[in-house]
């Protein structure tokens, strides 16, 4: 039984390994981008639209309106990372129902990349928005003893959002696999069907966490700027 | 024969604490969820106005409770199918 996508091999040259989930992870990249592609090279502005252009715009403005309820004032900025990440995640989720597909979601490695883009991205939002000097201040609050602590956090706050979705959906994969070696017909298929549900629903707190750390980081200084303190 | 009873000895352990962590790991984080979904739909029943929000802090804590039952999950899965215990009994 494979733990990891990352254990299923399909090409290999010496060091240079071609497993399951670079495959898949550059297919649906390449589907989604050549997609989007596809859809918005004719997009129109009047009442004429096509089917694909509706769904798309439900998506975009439905992330729009989730970044701007968790308190993030200008959506628009953070559009890009947060949009895709969840995009990203959704999907590759969502199609466990092609067969033969492993979700590149249930490897270690894909979640660690996506957590590490959180960590990265969520100081350099900081800083963009009040100053290299007040975001490293915003690390000494309330006081000065908090310091380590509030590393620690910044840490083990990445390392529960790689876990927590790597955790979800391998075992999402993995119940599914025994349970075809015990009850073959219908039971798997139900199991998958929750993995939809749960796949969506990791899809979504990845992206909300996400932007709630960002909204964390961005807001200390602006708050305090009101107060005038 | 030693090397037998040996690597028989991780492998007795391993299965046997992976199945005490996921069963003792679960109790904490079932209680919190059940308590948090709780008083969720309590608060959704005398506010349903504001039931965006309270939805999405929900599921966000969720999540935050969720993990802790993640970890005790990985790790015993950790311990029956990447032990690594093995390769040192092993070799």
């Amino acid at each position: 039984m494979r733990l990891s996508p990352d254990e299923l091999i399909f090409w290999q040259y010496g060091f240079i390994k071609l497993n399951a989930t670079i495959v898949y992870t550059w297919g649906l990249m390449l589907v989604m981008t050549v997609g989007s592609k596809t859809i918005t090279s004719k997009l129109s502005t009047g009442l004429e639209r096509s089917h694909w252009q509706n769904i798309l715009e439900i998506i975009v403005t439905g992330i729009l309106k989730q970044i701007e309820d968790v308190g993030l004032d200008q959506p628009k900025k953070y559009l890009g990372f947060l949009g895709t990440l969840f995009l990203l995640i959704a999907v590759a989720n969502l199609c466990i129902i092609i067969p033969g597909y492993e979700p590149p979601t249930g490897s270690l490695s894909t979640t660690a990349a996506l957590a590490l883009c959180v960590f990265v991205a969520v100081p350099i939002f900081g800083i963009e928005e009040q100053g290299i000097v007040n975001y490293l201040k915003s690390y000494t609050e309330p006081t000065i003893i908090m310091l380590p602590f509030n590393i620690i956090s910044e840490i083990s706050r990445t390392l529960a959002l790689a876990i927590r979705l790597f955790g979800n959906i391998m075992s999402g994969s993995m119940i599914v696999a025994i349970l075809l070696t015990i009850t073959p017909f219908i039971f798997p298929d139900l199991m998958i069907v929750l993995g939809l549900l749960v796949g969506m629903v990791q899809a979504y707190i990845f992206s909300i966490l996400a932007t709630v750390y960002i909204a964390a980081a961005t807001r200390t200084s602006r708050s305090r700027r009101k107060t005038g303190v | 024969m030693a090397l037998d009873t040996y690597s028989t000895t991780i492998a007795v352990a391993s299965i046997a604490v992976s199945g005490i962590t996921i069963g003792i790991g679960v109790i904490g984080p079932a209680i919190g969820e059940g308590r948090a979904v709780a008083t969720a739909l309590s608060s959704l029943a005398q506010q349903p106005d504001a039931s965006a929000t309270i939805t999405r802090t929900l599921f966000v804590g969720l999540a935050m409770i969720e993990s802790l039952a993640i970890y005790c999950f990985v790790v015993s899965m950790i311990l029956i199918f990447a032990n690594p215990f093995w390769d040192r009994a092993l070799t």
